[in-house]
């Protein structure tokens, strides 16, 4: 194993039983996830994808083979707070303001109260919502809510942030404007990012590694390692590059579809 | 105004019933003086009759409001609030007990439902027991309660405020238990990427989360609750309280004085589930959960 794998998964298998017999969501699923990368899982419903990361996040147990996630098992990451989770809600509280919903988090793991504030105002910065501190989230946009729940992962010291599916929920024209913040952010953070989406020019264009999955059972098709520059404006995605990556994934999908579609 | 018309003529329609309800009540008693004094009632004469007997089968609106007024305001206006013939008194009464059960239900409940929520083995046993004692009579255990607590020393007001407890407890366990566990996975499993403990979650989650359930339930537990204490009032020989008026009332046949105790509770109940209305509105207000 290479010092900088964050993420390791080996041999891979959750099988769910359920009355109609067993459902093998994810099978002798292998990755390693590097530091600093930002890998993207694609693939149809029930491909594995949400559960894959779940496992990551020790949100669910593999019935089968290891998982780690810097260097240790998946609980005593989730213990030590290894990561930022960013779920398909922002599932922020009604009853706290924003700036006490990404307080949260530090609140529950000790952090003194200076501490909070400064950090509090630091991804608030990061996230392009300085001044939104003391207000509720019925009075913000579903995509400034997103990006308070971004703000919410990345306020504690995890290096890494696993997001399921954040943008799924948003139109188009914010979704691209997310997107292109995420890069900018993941830039300087440094952090390592996995990025569950069914979305091609989404995963695309965001990531370093982009991780094709497929169904019954979920299982990795193919796995790309994108040529791309780390630096990407909007219109990258009318290169050629770009729509060549596009196209092996989409290849990647139908493959693993089979004689279904 | 859109809202008024309605009220006033639903309002309007009980007092024609309830009059004519009292002429077609009261008029053999009417009948019966008036044949034993041998004149005969014209239509108008029987009328006034029915509508201003002494102890008639049904009192006129205006007779229980006639002897609302002498119990309670003008006992007020003669600095005698709190006599033994006032129903402010005996409302008084009532209330104490009505709140400390009501203080005292609330507390047991969410206890319970706490239990509930984070004991496996409560969550199978305890939920039948509790339904279980709602299907107990009140009427039948209330003097069990009364005679039980005395025999041990405690006598007063505690007796009748666990009867009230005894009811209105079970409102609370209900909805608080639907309340605490209404977060949803997702939110519990951003409680778990925090890795918070089960106490932290209480606090900043479930507890919150809860709060629209806990003050429906409170409305229910604070009817209950005041059922509670005149029930306790009823059959324990107490002799001050809204319970034991309507007692006394229907020994000495006195129906005026039992309505006007009835509409006396449930002015009180319509203030109490009020005033629980009003906390909730100004306390989901400020969490950002109203409506």
């Amino acid at each position: 194993m290479a010092t900088d794998t964050i993420i390791s998964a080996k041999d891979l298998s959750l099988t769910f039983q359920t009355n109609d017999g067993p459902v093998h969501a994810l099978k002798d699923v292998n990755l390693d996830v590097h530091k600093g990368d930002f890998v993207s899982f694609i693939g149809p419903s029930g491909c594995g994808k949400t559960t894959f990361l779940r496992c990551m996040a020790d949100l669910e147990h593999p019935t089968a083979g290891s998982i780690s996630v810097n260097g240790m098992s998946a609980e005593e990451a989730r213990r030590q707070r290894a990561y930022g989770y960013v779920f398909q809600a922002a599932g922020l509280y009604p009853w706290r303001t924003i700036g006490g919903n990404i307080r949260l988090p530090l609140e529950i793991m000790g952090y003194n109260k200076s501490d909070q504030d400064e950090r509090v105002n630091r991804v608030l910065d990061l996230v392009d919502l300085a001044g939104f501190e003391k207000k509720f989230p019925w009075q913000l946009s579903g995509g400034m809510q997103q990006r308070a729940s971004i703000a919410r992962a990345l306020a504690f010291d995890a290096d890494i942030l696993l997001m399921d599916e954040p943008f799924g929920a948003l139109d188009e024209i914010v979704r691209d404007h997310l997107n292109e913040q995420l890069l900018h952010l993941w830039d300087r953070t440094n952090k390592t990012i996995c990025f569950v989406t069914h979305s091609i020019p989404e995963a695309v264009y965001l990531s370093t590694k982009i991780v094709v999955m497929s169904p019954r059972p979920g299982r990795i098709t193919d796995v790309i390692d994108s040529p791309l520059p780390r630096e990407r404006p909007l219109d990258i995605r009318d290169t050629p590059e770009f729509l060549e990556i596009a196209h092996r994934v989409r290849d990647g999908l139908r493959a693993g579809h089979g004689d279904e579609v | 105004m859109r809202n008024l018309l309605p009220i006033v003529t639903v309002v309007a329609a009980i007092f024609v019933l309830w009059y004519a309800a009292a002429v077609a009540l009261n008029a053999p008693w009417a009948n019966d003086k008036a044949q034993r004094a041998g004149i005969d009632l014209s239509f108008n004469e029987l009328v006034a009759d029915t509508w201003s007997q002494d102890k008639p089968k049904l009192p006129a609106p205006h007779q229980v409001g006639a002897e609302l007024w002498n119990t309670t305001g003008a006992m007020i206006a003669k600095g005698r609030a709190f006599s033994k013939r006032s129903l402010i008194y005996h409302s008084w009464v009532t209330f104490s007990s009505t709140a400390l059960g009501f203080v005292l239900g609330t507390a047991l409940g969410i206890a319970l439902a706490v239990g509930i929520v984070y004991n496996r083995t409560m969550d199978m046993s305890v939920m039948p027991w509790v339904i279980a004692s709602q299907t107990i009579p009140i009427l039948a255990i209330a003097p069990m309660i009364i005679v039980v607590l005395n025999a041990i020393g405690i006598s007063g007001l505690l007796p009748k405020a666990m009867i009230s407890m005894y009811l209105s407890f079970f409102p609370v366990v209900v909805g608080m238990v639907k309340g605490l566990r209404s977060p949803s996975a997702m939110q519990l499993d951003q409680m778990r990427t925090w890795n918070a403990s089960s106490a932290q979650t209480f606090w900043a989650l479930r507890l919150p989360s809860s709060m629209p359930y806990l003050f429906t339930s409170l409305k229910i537990a604070m009817a209950a609750s005041l059922v509670g204490a005149i029930v306790g009032e009823l059959p324990t020989g107490a002799v001050a309280g809204l319970g034991a008026r309507l007692l006394a009332g229907s020994y000495y046949g006195q129906t005026i004085q039992i309505w006007s105790a009835l509409i006396m509770a449930a002015t009180l109940a319509a203030l109490l589930v009020a005033a629980i209305g009003v906390i909730q509105r100004i306390t989901l207000k400020r969490m950002g959960m109203a409506g």
